[in-house]
This record gives structure tokens, C-alpha cells and sequence, in this order.
């Protein structure tokens, strides 16, 4: 199906990722948002409360992140698309929803604006510090989906995949922005309705009596439903079977664990989304994501320029990490560099993915600003060696 | 009872009987997980004859449980229900509603969940009016985790986490709903099941934020720890102690080992809801550029 | 490839954000070129130091920071004190004449003043200082078309303010042409 036209600004505007994220979502039917303010993030909810009454659906401002972070979550099982957005602290209030939303595949999406950490931080300055968060951050074993957007117009592009991934997936999707993307304001262009493709929820065609909210078919994903329709569902953060009920025993946790991580785990290569340039003849390849990826690029445009074989991955979906990809391309390389606003997160996942084939580099930085490219390129230059 | 006879009363002609509250239970989750004398059941008892009652069409009633024993009451009724994390209902309950206004919405959960980890929750839905019902069964305890202290326990109580007594001082719940804007606030104790099935019915039918405290016992892990009795004798504690008061101030309701036991319906009020409001507020400033927002 | 960094740095409440709006605008949207604009955020709200950093270029903008600009705009003593030590050499000055002194100029910097504030207020609005100096950096460097920048101005500026602006711009725009030499 395409876009509802109300929510859709389409038109060429010049806006910062915030407000590019808040149109992706309208664009993407989104027509519940609970936030609670926090800087950088805080825009993408203010352009929501702003342009929501006029699309027909509803914002509300929560007492803090926890209540935000599940209130999305009533709204998805009473029929809507939802989002919730944050930046790190309130983040780690949102870790033990984002279980809740992974253990019921409650379809929802988070937009993190990363800025500098631990705890307050840097409130107007970027990282990429909540990378391995979001990934490992509540407590058991559960998957996500992590796209990493580094323009406005990705902003846009990328929240919109974000919804229809979690429709899709039934996983909690989250669109891992920073502070720089979030402020930074470019073209972006945004499509005609007809032209944005949106993932309807998967809604179930059985009738009350014969629906079970957690049966799979041979994708492992269940059919959904909500609220209201007769179907007298149970939805527990509980180990549940197929009805929805508490099964706490050991073989109902491994089935359903097993399918909750298996279902990302298992598709990690459909989800890949790798930008690749210059890689076929690459010594050196410069795996980036996020903003670091512009970065990235102004230092391998100066390595190019000295005559350097360097190619760049840029990582548009980090979580499911897409390992495969990776040490393919390490297998015709010489060495990695991995440039990113943080001391070594992704870097650790790069590694194991290259499994000793070739040195893998890491250009660390504490956040608060984006690298000198300079700094990239000399480890470039080292790696070349 | 089972394995008599009565051979004046032959009932052989009529249809078996089931338990009259069995319509509203998923009858393959029992036996419950609650202890014998335990009030939690008594109370979902008054509650299912207010769904009967009231005729609420089932299919457009919806159940949200936090964590603990109360919890679990959202698993036992056949409704949707949703069974959500540790002090978290409120706000889960809260995104129910507003994305399906069509929904009436009940709250069911305990004094820990709702006024400990999710009293934040509760005076801020309170404070905007949502419309939902909560319901508080208060047993002064956590009991799922075996006896702990609770933001309820009386002065005096022991408690596994409090083993020298309670020295803090508990919240007394329709004061702190009162103050927050609740516009319907009632307590009974499981003693009082006609009063608390009314009760229900009522706030089945009205708009709002409306809350229940139903005092009950926990016969394994607080009345037993305090030499209180079982079950049974808490209930004819209930019953010597209470005095029905409706329209108290709720300033005056608080609660002890001892005395007084204030019940009744303390509050009624009318406030717009929180949708009520947005709807009106958004249509006047916006005029025909808003949409409005319902079922 | 032409790239163009600029810094607009002045006072909170300046409207320093806006110019850089309207001149990334100007360019990514009505002249077919791309932009970057990153403003500086603080606590601070008004009355404070502000800037703003764009990059305009005929390619799509990599690294996003302008750190040694090709053209400082500066519409108080202070931002000028700031950005001056990371003009590019070469670089050019446009500055709010009345305001800032330009003191210590580094070596081959081409300056260029206006007095925006005397204009605004022979406009009636003291306010429509920075529409002045956007009209200026048109005028004086050619980075933005006087047409993609005043499609970009009537796009941002509030309704019922259009003709004021509008004559802001056009007389900062054609200061800068006589400065300059042109017509």
C-alpha cells in the first residue's frame, strides 16, 4: 500500500534531521507519538505536536521516558502505528520496554538522538555511544533492528523504513540518529503519496475463537490484532505459547526465544543494507555509519587523491549486523578502518565478522564533536602500509 | 455440597450449574496461582457480577495488569487483556485508550505496582483526567516477592524488608487520588461484596479517572508474619472495623493495624477527560483545520 | 568542484540562524546546488554569542563542519573577535560596519561593511539587520543568485513581513554590488 496523502508534506524543504524524521513518520502513518522532552531529540516531538492535529491523531507529552516507552506500546495493541523518541538518558529509562516490546513483537519504533555520555553528558553534543545499548541494553536475549541515517533526507527516508520494518518484523526498530544529523539542516526532498510505499500491519484474517495471538506461520512471525475486535487476547511480558499464555517452563522459553532472536537473526543478510563504494579493489575499506560515514568520506576522498586504493562501507542497517557482508568484503581487502563517535562498539562486531582475515583499525573519539578527518586519514595511511 | 443427596430437592430436570462468574474467566487458566484466603479472588468475583450487571459488551472491555499478584488478574479474565511490566499499567493503559476510545479501559493491579514503582503514573493519569478505571487491591505487602514492605504497610507492621516493624509512614490512596483529580474514588474491603460490586458497576458506567482501593488480605505473607489470623479473621476484622462513610474527606481515611476503617464513596466529580479536553481545545483554537480525534 | 564555507556569527536574537537558513535555501532548493547548514547550539537563548555554519557546493556536502571559512559574516564585535583567527586565508570579511571594527585583519583578507543596522531602521525595522546582510553576501560574492535568494527569503520569512524583507535584501544586495563593482 502507499502513503495516507494527509500525513505527507511532499515537497522540496530544507530541514534539519529532526523535523525530517517527524515528516518520515507522519509520511509512514505514524498517528501516535509519546515522548517526554530531552535534548537533541526533542524537536522531532515538537513538529509532531505541532502537525498532528491537522492529520488527525494525537501526541502526548508523558511523565518521563518509562511511561513513553509503553504508552506507544497500549497504542500499537489498540490499532496504531507509534513511535516514541529520546536521547541517552532517557534511553536507559526505555531499556526495560524495549523488552516488553520485544518478548510481545509489539511493532513500534524509537528514534534515539545520540549525544554524549555516560549519564547527563553532553545534552547538545554528538556520539555514537548508544550503539551497543540499544542492542543488549534490556535484560535477556532479544532482537532489534538499528538503521543509521546521516543526512536529513535519510532522516525522512530511513524513519520511514523503520515503521515498515517493525510492521514487517514485529520487533522493536530503531533509527539511531546524533545530535549533528538531528541539527543539521539540508534539502530534503520529500515524494508525492503515491509514491511512498507503506507496510500495513499483518493483521490476522481469522475469526475470534479461532486466532491465537503467537502462532507462526513458516516466517515465525505472527499475525496481530488489536483491542476491541472480539478476539479476547492475552498479551503478557511473560514467557507465553502460542495462545499468549504464561508458560513458564524451559522448553517454552527455548521455543520462544528461539523465535523471537531467530526471526532477525536468521534474515541478518535480507536486512543488510551496506553502501559500498569503491570497495571491488579496495586495500583499505573504511566501515562507517551514522555521521562519522560524511566524515569518512572527506578523509577517503584526500586518501584517494594520494593515489590510495580505499574503499567505504557505510552501514545503513547496523543491527542485525550483517556479518556476511563484512567478511566478504574482508576477504578481498588488506585492512579495515572503523571510524566511529565512541571508544569501540560496532568496532567489536567488525572484528568478529572479519575473524582475523585482515587488521581491523579502530579511530575512536569520546563524542562531543565529529572526527577530524585528518585523524581517519592517518589511520587510513597506517592501514595502507 | 458435593457428595451429598438431599432427597427432597431434586435438581436432576435442570441444566448443570457452573459457577456464575465462569462466563468471564479463561476456565483452562484455573486453578489461579493465589493462596487460600487470599481477597484478590473475591474482588475479581464482584467484578465479573458488575461486567454481568452492568451488560458491558465484553468485546469493547479491555484489562491492563502491572506486575504481583494482583497482576495476574488480567490473565484469568476473558477479556483482552494485557499483562505489562512492574508499575507500568497506567501508562500502558493509557495508550490503549487514546489509540481505541471506543475502549473502556480498567486498570487492575496492587498497591505496590500502582503507588510505589508506578505512583509517578498514577497521579500524572489522575491529574489529566484519562479515562480509565483503577482498580487497587490492597494487601500492604508485595506478595509475589514473599512479604516485603510496601508504600501501604501500617505503621507497626512487620515485614521481611521491615523486620524491627514499619517505621514509614504508609500512603493513604484516595487522599493521594483525591488530590491528584481522580473524579471517582471509592474503598471497600473484600467484606463488603455487594457495596464493591455496585461500586463497580458504577464506575463501569461513568468517564474518567476513576480509582478503587479494595482492602484484602494476605493471609500467607502479612497476616500471618503479624499474628494476625487468617483470612477469615481479617474479614471479620473488616467487618467490625469498617464504617461506611460516603463523601468523606479523604484527609480523614487513613489506615492502621488498628481502628477506624473508613469506606464509602468519597469523591465524585466531573472534569472533561483528558481526549474530552484536547478535543475541545484543539477545536476551538484550530477551528475546520483540526481533525478531530475519536472512535 | 566549487565549495563555498561560510560562518555567520553575531548575537542571539540577531537572527543569525535565518540568514543561514535563507541562504541554504537559497541554494539547495533555487539554485540546484547542495547545502549544509550546522548552527551552533547552547544553553543560551538570547543575547548571546550565536553562529551559524554553512557549506554551499556544486557537490553533496561530506563533512559538514566549516572550520576555516571562505567568507565570515559578522554582525557584533564579539563574533568578529571569535571567527576572525580561522578565516581562511584569502578569505572575505563581511561585517555589520557600526558594529564591528575590523581590527588585526589577517593578511590578503578582502573586507567588505555595510551599515545594516542604519538601513534596517531606514526601513522601519531595526530587526531586518540579518535580511540586510543576507542581501550583502549575495551581492558582494555571488554563492547564492539574487533570485534563489529572494524565492528563499518570501519561504522564510513570516507572512505580512514579505515587502520589508524583501526591501532589506535588495538594498544590503545592492550595496554589495557597488562595493564590488558591479552594476
Amino acid at each position: 500500500m502507499t502513503a495516507d496523502p494527509k500525513g505527507v508534506l511532499t515537497g522540496v524543504h530544507f530541514l534539519d534531521g529532526d523535523h525530517a524524521a517527524c515528516e518520515g513518520a507522519l509520511a509512514a502513518g505514524c498517528r501516535f507519538v509519546a515522548g517526554y522532552p530531552i535534548t537533541p531529540s526533542t524537536e522531532v516531538v515538537e513538529r509532531f505536536a505541532q502537525r498532528i492535529p491537522m492529520v488527525g491523531g494525537l501526541f502526548i507529552q508523558m511523565e518521563d521516558e518509562l511511561a513513553a516507552s509503553i504508552a506507544i506500546q497500549g497504542a500499537a495493541w489498540g490499532g496504531r502505528k507509534v513511535m516514541t523518541v529520546t536521547s541517552g538518558p532517557g534511553l536507559s529509562l526505555m531499556m526495560e520496554h524495549l523488552g516488553l516490546a520485544a518478548i510481545t513483537e509489539t511493532p513500534c519504533v524509537f528514534i534515539d538522538v545520540q549525544r554524549g555520555g555516560p549519564s547527563t553528558g553532553l545534552p547538545t553534543l554528538p556520539a555514537q555511544a548508544d550503539m551497543m545499548q540499544v542492542k543488549w541494553g534490556s535484560h535477556g536475549d532479544y532482537e532489534i533492528i538499528a538503521l543509521c541515517p546521516d543526512s536529513p533526507q535519510e532522516c525522512f527516508d530511513l524513519t520511514i523504513r523503520a515503521f515498515n520494518l517493525a510492521e514487517q518484523w514485529r520487533v522493536p526498530v530503531f533509527l539511531m540518529m546524533d545530535e549533528v544529523v538531528g541539527h543539521m539542516t539540508e534539502r530534503v526532498v520529500i515524494p508525492a503519496a503515491e509514491d511512498i510505499e507503506i507496510t500495513d500491519r499483518r493483521w490476522t484474517d481469522k475469526a475470534p475463537g479461532t486466532y491465537r495471538p503467537f502462532d507462526v506461520g513458516p516466517d515465525g512471525i505472527p499475525d496481530m490484532v488489536k483491542a476491541g475486535q472480539g478476539h479476547r487476547i492475552h498479551v503478557t511480558g511473560l514467557t507465553h505459547d502460542e495462545r499468549g499464555w504464561p508458560a513458564m517452563n524451559p522448553r517454552q522459553q527455548d521455543k520462544l526465544v528461539r523465535r523471537l532472536t531467530g526471526k532477525i537473526r536468521d534474515n541478518a543478510d535480507v536486512l543488510t543494507d551496506i553502501r559500498e563504494e569503491n570497495c571491488e579493489d579496495a586495500d583499505v575499506i573504511v566501515v562507517s555509519y551514522g555521521i562519522t560515514s560524511r566524515v569518512a568520506t572527506a578523509a577517503i576522498q584526500q586518501a584517494r587523491d594520494q593515489g590510495l586504493k580505499v574503499g567505504h562501507a557505510r552501514l545503513v542497517v547496523t543491527w542485525p549486523f550483517p556479518a556476511t557482508r563484512i567478511a566478504q568484503l574482508a576477504s578481498r581487502c588488506k585492512a579495515m578502518v572503523v571510524p566511529e563517535l565512541n571508544l569501540g562498539q560496532m568496532v567489536h562486531e567488525v572484528s568478529r565478522a572479519v575473524a582475523g582475515r585482515v587488521p581491523v583499525r579502530l579511530v575512536d573519539h569520546a563524542g562531543g564533536t565529529v572526527h577530524d578527518p585528518q585523524v581517519i586519514l592517518d589511520r587510513i595511511l597506517e592501514a595502507a602500509r | 455440597m458435593s457428595g451429598t443427596t438431599n432427597d427432597d430437592l431434586d435438581l436432576s430436570h435442570l441444566p448443570p450449574m457452573d459457577n456464575p462468574v465462569m462466563p468471564y474467566l479463561r476456565k483452562e487458566r484455573i486453578p489461579h496461582i493465589w493462596c487460600p484466603g487470599c481477597g484478590i479472588g473475591t474482588t475479581v468475583n464482584c467484578f465479573t457480577r458488575a461486567l454481568d450487571e452492568a451488560a458491558q459488551d465484553l468485546d469493547r472491555l479491555a484489562i491492563v495488569s502491572g506486575i504481583g499478584c494482583t497482576g495476574r488478574v488480567a490473565g484469568y479474565l476473558n477479556l483482552d487483556s494485557f499483562h505489562t511490566t512492574h508499575g507500568r499499567a497506567i501508562p500502558f493503559a493509557t495508550g490503549l485508550k487514546l489509540a481505541n476510545p471506543d475502549l473502556n479501559v480498567v486498570v487492575y493491579s496492587g498497591d505496590g505496582d500502582l503507588f510505589a514503582i508506578g505512583g509517578n503514573h498514577f497521579l500524572h493519569a489522575a491529574r489529566r483526567n484519562m479515562d480509565l478505571m483503577v482498580v487497587c487491591v490492597n494487601n500492604f505487602t508485595y506478595g509475589m516477592t514473599g512479604g516485603q514492605v510496601a508504600p501501604t504497610t501500617p505503621l507497626g507492621a512487620s515485614q521481611t524488608t521491615m523486620p524491627y516493624g514499619n517505621f514509614e509512614n504508609p500512603a493513604s490512596l484516595p487522599f493521594l487520588a483525591d488530590a491528584a483529580g481522580a473524579t471517582y474514588v471509592a474503598r471497600w474491603t473484600v467484606f463488603h461484596v455487594r457495596q464493591l460490586t455496585r461500586c463497580f458497576k458504577d464506575a463501569l458506567g461513568r468517564k474518567g479517572f476513576r480509582f478503587i482501593e479494595i482492602l484484602a488480605p494476605c493471609p500467607t505473607l502479612f497476616l500471618r508474619r503479624n499474628r494476625l489470623g487468617d483470612g477469615v479473621d481479617m474479614v471479620r476484622q473488616y467487618k467490625e472495623r469498617s464504617v461506611v462513610r460516603n463523601g468523606a474527606d479523604t484527609k480523614e481515611v487513613g489506615l492502621g493495624l488498628a481502628g477506624e476503617i473508613v469506606v464509602g464513596t468519597f469523591v465524585e466529580r466531573e472534569r472533561p477527560t483528558w481526549l474530552d479536553a484536547m478535543n475541545d481545545h484543539l477545536g476551538k483554537v484550530l477551528g475546520d483545520r483540526y481533525q478531530r480525534y475519536g472512535g | 568542484m566549487a565549495r563555498t564555507e561560510i560562518r555567520i556569527g553575531g548575537l542571539g536574537g540577531q537572527g543569525v540562524i535565518l540568514s543561514g537558513i535563507i541562504l541554504g535555501k537559497a541554494a539547495s532548493i533555487f539554485d540546484g546546488k547542495h547545502a549544509t547548514l550546522i548552527q551552533a547550539f547552547g544553553p543560551e537563548a538570547r543575547g548571546s554569542a550565536c553562529s551559524a555554519q554553512v557549506t554551499i557546493a556544486d557537490d553533496p556536502v561530506a563533512y559538514p563542519y566549516v572550520r576555516n571559512p571562505d567568507v565570515l559574516v559578522v554582525m557584533s564585535p564579539d563574533a568578529y573577535k571569535q571567527f576572525v583567527p580561522s578565516l581562511k586565508p584569502g578569505g572575505m570579511l563581511l561585517y555589520e560596519e557600526e558594529l564591528v571594527t575590523p581590527t588585526d585583519l589577517p593578511d590578503g583578507v578582502k573586507a567588505y561593511g555595510i551599515p545594516a543596522t542604519r538601513i534596517a531602521e531606514e526601513l522601519g525595522r531595526r530587526l531586518v539587520l540579518n535580511i540586510v546582510m543576507v542581501g550583502f553576501f549575495a551581492g558582494v560574492t555571488g554563492v547564492v543568485s539574487s533570485e534563489a535568494a529572494e524565492k528563499a527569503l518570501l519561504a522564510s520569512v513570516p507572512k505580512g513581513t514579505e515587502s520589508l524583507n524583501l526591501g532589506a535584501f535588495r538594498r544590503g544586495y545592492e550595496h554589495g554590488r557597488r562595493l564590488v563593482g558591479g552594476d
